[in-house]
């Protein structure tokens, strides 16, 4: 009973079907309460029917699930006491002013005319829309328009709050006012579940990860476990001269071993989950005459997780080419 | 990672500050109860009204560009002068106009849907009818809005009912309890469609040759046999001449009822079905 209480979210076996598509093929949660957790997948990987589930917007075909301690089937209404959902499918009203979203929730929610209007100016203002207050929500910038989204999903303090994307498509200032008033309802003690297709995002605030494709959970763990199950970090070398490639490979290998030579002919890479190893590989090199570029040393990032556990890459389109050739050796080594 | 970040670019102490007092300082009240959950609902519809009056605008115009040129183009031919005609032909044009604009309340209820409002409304602990009964609430109010801009466009025109305002006032009212059961045919259609275009194309495609092949400009005697029987048995044939006779004081109460009932025969079937569809999103 004790872990009960431990955890906001217990699925287990979870399964949604549309006519041939099994949408959702047997996930399985657990999210403890107080964390950030991240649902991880490409488009069309289940998150957001996951969510939907969860939420008590649609009904699953098999499985269950506990949101904060109730049944998502026959306990829907206390599970949406505790929940709010936030992003690309739970839309504020366009036609509506800013402050009228607001009132409106705050009524639907409970509270009194003026206790509403008050707590809407409250938001507004903490949320640095107060001079947008007035105007329709259609006309909001998509930074603005996401901040309304949040404010609106908290103008009463959920206890677990589902967040679908909720910084896709914005600039980074956007994207990281957004993530500033995530980790101020985390410290606040809300739960927060988070969807998202962008791997930085996740890095940057969850605790835990699950990684969705196809319908299923491949891959659960923190943040650095599902980095470490992927392989060790590693040191990656670019040469002034492509020329002495041969030689510094020749040296890697004694030192780090597995070298392996990338697509830029000047660059090579090495595991190296040592630090110290990695620096005494590097003065190595400048003992030999090697001329270093620049080089790096680092944990894999979590787009090579994503490409090393499910075969294809997070984003379908690669907004950074040399990344990919990156995680590709990565996963090369991996396979070898 | 944090040193690519600008720091400019991230949020001030004081703005999180700001954020997490806003977080801690409400209590959860106690859940709003149904009829205060779908009033709050109706006010909603009423500020669309107050934001988007083009709406309005929209489903009224049309009907007042049909009595003017209608009244002076074949007022003369059809009835031997314009008064005459206006006379007749006005409280079929508030049946029109209130009954376009039902199609509307599916139009919005699919933008809703489509948008994701819907799934927002969904995703909150009140009475599940409430959205609904909040918009019926509201559209009813623009029915009547709708209804009684006719009126005094008629009356500008030198339209004068014979019963006097009461009896203006009790044709509005029976139109605008027809249109509320009309409407439910429209949300069913708005939560099965795709798009709202489709809706309006749909629901326009059905209100238009029923609402011509009425007796709301021609006296349905003049027409060809098969056409006149089909007239004659329209629901809208049948209210647009309860409508008349409330105006006119000379109301018959068979055509009342029968038109209470249609209407009351359309809300216990469409209402449950919307509201049925509307519960699986």
């Amino acid at each position: 009973m004790t872990t009960q209480s431990l955890l906001a979210i217990e699925a287990t076996g979870l399964v949604k079907t549309f006519g041939e598509t099994r949408a959702v093929d047997g996930v399985d949660l657990s999210v403890r309460t107080g964390s950030v957790y991240g649902v991880l997948g490409p488009n069309g990987a289940g998150k957001t029917t996951t969510i939907r589930m969860l939420a008590t917007l649609i009904r699953p075909d098999a499985g269950s699930a506990r949101v904060m301690g109730h049944d998502i089937v026959d306990e829907a209404e206390a599970v949406r006491r505790a929940v709010s959902l936030t992003g690309q499918l739970a839309s504020v009203d366009e036609d509506l002013t800013g402050a009228e979203n607001l009132i409106l929730i705050g009524r639907l929610l409970g509270l009194k005319r003026a206790p509403a209007k008050e707590r809407a100016g409250e938001l507004l203002e903490a949320f640095g829309i107060s001079e947008a207050a007035g105007r329709l929500v259609k006309t909001y910038s998509g930074g603005m328009r996401r901040r309304l989204d949040v404010a609106a999903s908290i103008v009463v303090t959920p206890e677990l709050m589902f967040l679908d994307e909720p910084t896709t498509g914005l600039d980074p200032r956007s994207r990281n006012q957004v993530w500033g008033i995530i980790r101020a309802l985390v410290a606040e003690g809300t739960t927060i579940l988070l969807c998202t297709q962008y791997l930085e995002e996740a890095d940057q605030l969850a605790d835990g990860i699950a990684v969705i494709d196809h319908g299923r959970v491949i891959a659960e763990g923190t943040p650095g476990q599902l980095k470490a199950s992927v392989g060790s970090g590693a040191l990656r070398v670019r040469l002034l001269d492509p020329e002495q490639r041969p030689e510094a490979a020749r040296l890697l290998d004694k030192e780090l071993g597995a070298v392996s030579l990338e697509p830029d002919p000047a660059a090579l890479s090495a595991p190296c989950v040592d630090a110290d190893r990695g620096a005494y590989a590097l003065a190595e090199l400048a003992r030999a005459g090697v001329k270093i570029a620049d080089f790096s040393l680092g944990q894999p990032s979590l787009d090579e997780v994503f490409l090393a556990l499910t075969g294809h890459p997070a984003e379908e389109t690669p907004a950074d080419d040399t990344h990919n050739v990156a995680a590709n050796s990565i996963a090369e080594e991996q396979g070898a | 990672m944090s040193t690519k970040s600008n720091h400019a670019d991230l949020m001030t102490e004081a703005d999180e500050a700001a954020v997490r007092r806003a977080i801690s300082s409400i209590e959860r009240p106690p859940p709003a109860s149904s009829l205060s959950a779908a009033l709050t609902f109706g006010w909603r519809g009423m500020l669309k009204v107050r934001h988007v009056p083009e709406q309005l605008l929209d489903v009224t115009i049309t009907p007042v560009m049909f009595v003017v040129m209608f009244t002076y183009v074949f007022g003369g031919e059809v009835s031997g002068s314009t008064g005459d005609y206006l006379q007749y032909l006005l409280p079929g044009i508030l049946v029109m106009s209130v009954l376009f604009t039902t199609v509307y309340s599916g139009v919005a209820l699919n933008s809703d849907l489509t948008k994701g409002v819907v799934d927002w409304f969904r995703s909150l602990p009140i009475w599940r009818p409430a959205p609904l009964m909040g918009s019926m609430l509201g559209d009813s109010v623009r029915y009547l809005l709708a209804g009684t801009v006719i009126i005094l466009v008629g009356v500008a025109l030198g339209y004068r009912p014979e019963a006097g305002v009461g009896g203006a006032v009790a044709a509005l009212g029976l139109v605008v309890i027809f249109a509320f059961g009309l409407s439910w045919v429209f949300t069913t259609l708005g939560l099965v469609l795709r798009s709202p275009s489709a809706v309006m194309s749909a629901g326009f495609m059905g209100i238009f040759p029923l609402t011509f092949l009425s007796n709301v400009f021609v006296d349905p005697e003049t027409l060809p046999g098969p056409l006149e029987a089909f007239v004659n048995v329209n629901p809208i044939s049948i209210l647009v001449n309860a409508s008349r006779g409330l105006m006119g004081g000379n109301a018959d109460s068979g055509d009342i009822a029968i038109v209470l009932a249609v209407a009351v025969g359309l809300t216990a079937v469409f209402a449950p079905l919307t509201t049925r569809l509307y519960r699986r999103g």
